[in-house]
């Protein structure tokens, strides 16, 4: 059994409640942060401890918190961003739903740390009995005085709130979330600037992810070092997957980031294995915006080395043949999936999400999702696999905000791994509508190593 | 005439007392949602009226309302079934639950059964994708669905319609 910090005690009975909660020690790093450290101290901890943000991108919390510019007289903000959206994530439902005061108390002490007074929390509307259960739990702390004004008697005031959006993966990006918070169409912003010195109402705002301000509890509670001792490497800590797919046991589970994919996937302690005893075709590590991966260069990296659940194993190989943590939303299909069908489903997911604003991601995503259904109804032509390659390449890296990476790399992954399968569609219109092109070749051990 | 109750109006103050003094715009995603709990969807007239609370061009209304799918811009049926079709759903079967339901109900994608209790629509991933197939319906998520639980969604639907008659 691996360390878990965040959901260790999620299964308490009435653990979202206030009372069950302090009972097993929540506020602790509240009453630790606000009495005994300065705010500079806190965000030391968080950098000492290698957290890097839970939401997708990995970037160091700590050095992300140090960012923030902090002119006299003018307000800082902490949002929280909780508008998990990426396909093949719920992590942060699940911990909102089971556990919110945790995200309450992570909020408390990084507010602090960033010299905040206001903090909001933005989730994403169709969780839309979430805010319910946030609001009671923002109102206990409130009640027992770690919300408000004077907390503790320390000086220091913090007003929580929570704003649900209304259905737009955009607003994930963090400044599309600081447009839809300021009421507006939830467009990204050209950066520089960043949110660090021009955010919400253009003034000084860290955005960061619900997992990630939780684990800034277990960082203030036992310090930044023993938080890092957690873990390989630079992936400190743990992690929140969520599973999800063809297998025996989806759900959310924590892990330590030392345990290989093949554990995670086949162990009864995480997935269980496939379901129904089929086999493992492919998987989506990280949200459905990271390069899926083969059965064989899932488990093992093109050097023939284990492939571990942490964000340097996961990504060993690059683009070329590894994969990404991103957010932890992880994707099992078997082997009667059809990858051309469930890359589809992906395009439309993004062209449907894209919000117009830069022409390669609005214009180019409508093609993808148009070709790849003419290629799963038997309808696409040889030369439609290069177009869906070379359009995915001109949206890679031409946008304002990485939606269009996103919709490129799922798209560019699966004919990089997958191309066979494609060509199978193209040459046999008929039968593809008929069967799917299996597992094939791609669980076999890989005898060459791959190039780039 | 489109008029919050005393009620939802105090509501109303009480969110837009959650931002900093004239950034009352952010306000107006909330209160298009009280809005829409409302009436059921966002009318012209709504839009207008939500406008004039927060003291915002109506355009700058409209333009928001449009942006987001959850903003209902025509009526919906009673009961609006939302299915994710995302690739997790996908693999978990959900292209034939959207064929059970358009099969049970007599209608296809994006519309209303005749009755008006039932509308039908597909969605982008709903962030439940260990619990699929799934849809949601009003504030909540109805998970693992499979043909009988579909079965029973509606006929309670309709019971709940004809004790309401």
């Amino acid at each position: 059994m691996g360390r878990k910090l965040l959901l260790e005690k999620a299964h308490v009975e009435g653990i979202r409640y206030y009372d069950v909660y302090r009972r097993e020690g929540g506020y602790r790093s509240v009453e630790k942060a606000l009495k005994s450290m300065t705010p500079d101290e806190v965000t030391e901890e968080v950098k000492k401890s290698g957290l890097r943000g839970r939401g997708g991108a990995g970037f160091p919390t700590g050095m992300k918190w140090s960012f923030l510019a902090k002119p006299e007289g003018v307000p800082r903000y902490l949002v929280v961003n909780a508008d998990e959206s990426e396909p093949g994530t719920f992590k942060d439902r699940y911990l909102m739903e089971f556990i919110p005061h945790l995200l309450i108390e992570g909020i408390i002490v990084s507010s602090y740390a960033l010299g905040a007074n206001t903090s909001y929390i933005y989730i994403r509307g169709e969780y839309a009995w979430i805010p319910d259960i946030l609001e009671q739990a923002i109102a206990e702390a409130r009640n027992n005085g770690w919300l408000g004004k004077n907390i503790m008697g320390t000086g220091y005031s913090l007003e929580i709130y929570v704003q649900r959006g209304a259905g737009a993966y955009i607003c994930g990006e963090e400044t599309a979330l600081l447009e839809s918070l300021e009421g507006k169409r939830g467009n990204p912003r050209i950066k520089p600037p960043f949110p660090a010195v021009k955010g919400l109402y253009d003034c000084p705002t860290v955005v960061n992810n619900v997992e990630t301000i939780a684990a800034v509890v277990p960082i203030v509670n036992d310090g930044g070092e023993e938080y890092a001792k957690i873990g390989v490497g630079r992936s400190t800590g743990t992690k929140l997957m969520s599973a999800c797919g063809n297998i025996r046991k989806p759900g959310v589970y924590e892990i330590d980031m030392t345990i290989s994919v093949e554990e995670f996937i086949f162990s009864d302690e995480y997935c269980g294995g496939i379901a129904n005893g089929k086999r493992l075709k492919a998987c989506i590590p990280g949200g459905s915006s990271v390069p899926i991966l083969p059965a064989n260069l899932l488990l093992k990296t093109a050097k023939g080395e284990t492939r571990y659940m942490h964000y340097e194993s996961l990504s060993d190989g690059g683009f070329a043949t590894g994969s990404m943590m991103g957010s932890g939303g992880f994707i099992v299909l078997d082997e009667d999936q059809c990858i051309v069908k469930h890359t589809y489903t992906l395009a439309r997911f993004y062209r449907h999400e894209s919000c117009g604003q830069c022409s390669p991601c609005r214009e180019g995503t409508g093609w993808m999702e148009k070709i790849l259904w003419n290629i799963d109804n038997g309808k696409g032509k040889m030369s439609d696999i290069d177009l869906l390659w070379d359009i995915q390449g001109k949206i890679e890296g031409n946008t304002i905000c990485p939606l269009g990476d996103a919709a490129a790399w799922p798209v560019a992954a699966a004919i990089r791994h997958f191309r066979d399968e494609f060509e199978w569609h193209v040459k046999n219109p008929a039968e593809c509508m008929q069967r799917n092109y299996g597992l094939a070749h791609y669980a076999d051990p890989i005898h060459v190593p791959v190039t780039a | 005439m489109v008029q919050f109750s005393e009620e939802k109006m105090a509501k109303v103050k009480e969110i837009i007392a959650r931002y900093p003094e004239g950034k009352q715009k952010s306000a107006l995603m909330p209160i298009l949602h009280l809005a829409q709990e409302e009436w059921g969807w966002l009318s012209a007239e709504t839009m207008d009226y939500v406008a004039g609370i927060l003291s915002l061009e109506p355009i700058e209304v409209y333009e928001v309302a449009t942006f987001y799918t959850m903003y209902n811009l025509k009526p919906v049926g009673k009961h609006v079934f939302e299915v994710c079709h995302t690739g997790p759903c996908m693999l978990r079967g959900s292209d034939d639950i959207i064929a059970y339901i358009k099969e049970k109900l007599g209608i296809g994608v994006g519309e209303t059964t005749p009755d008006g209790l039932f509308t039908l629509k597909t969605a982008e991933c709903l962030g439940a994708c260990g619990y699929a197939p799934m849809m949601q319906m009003g504030k909540h998520y109805r998970e693992h669905l499979t043909p009988e639980k579909i079965d029973q969604i509606i006929d309670e639907c309709r019971r709940n319609a004809s004790a309401a008659n």
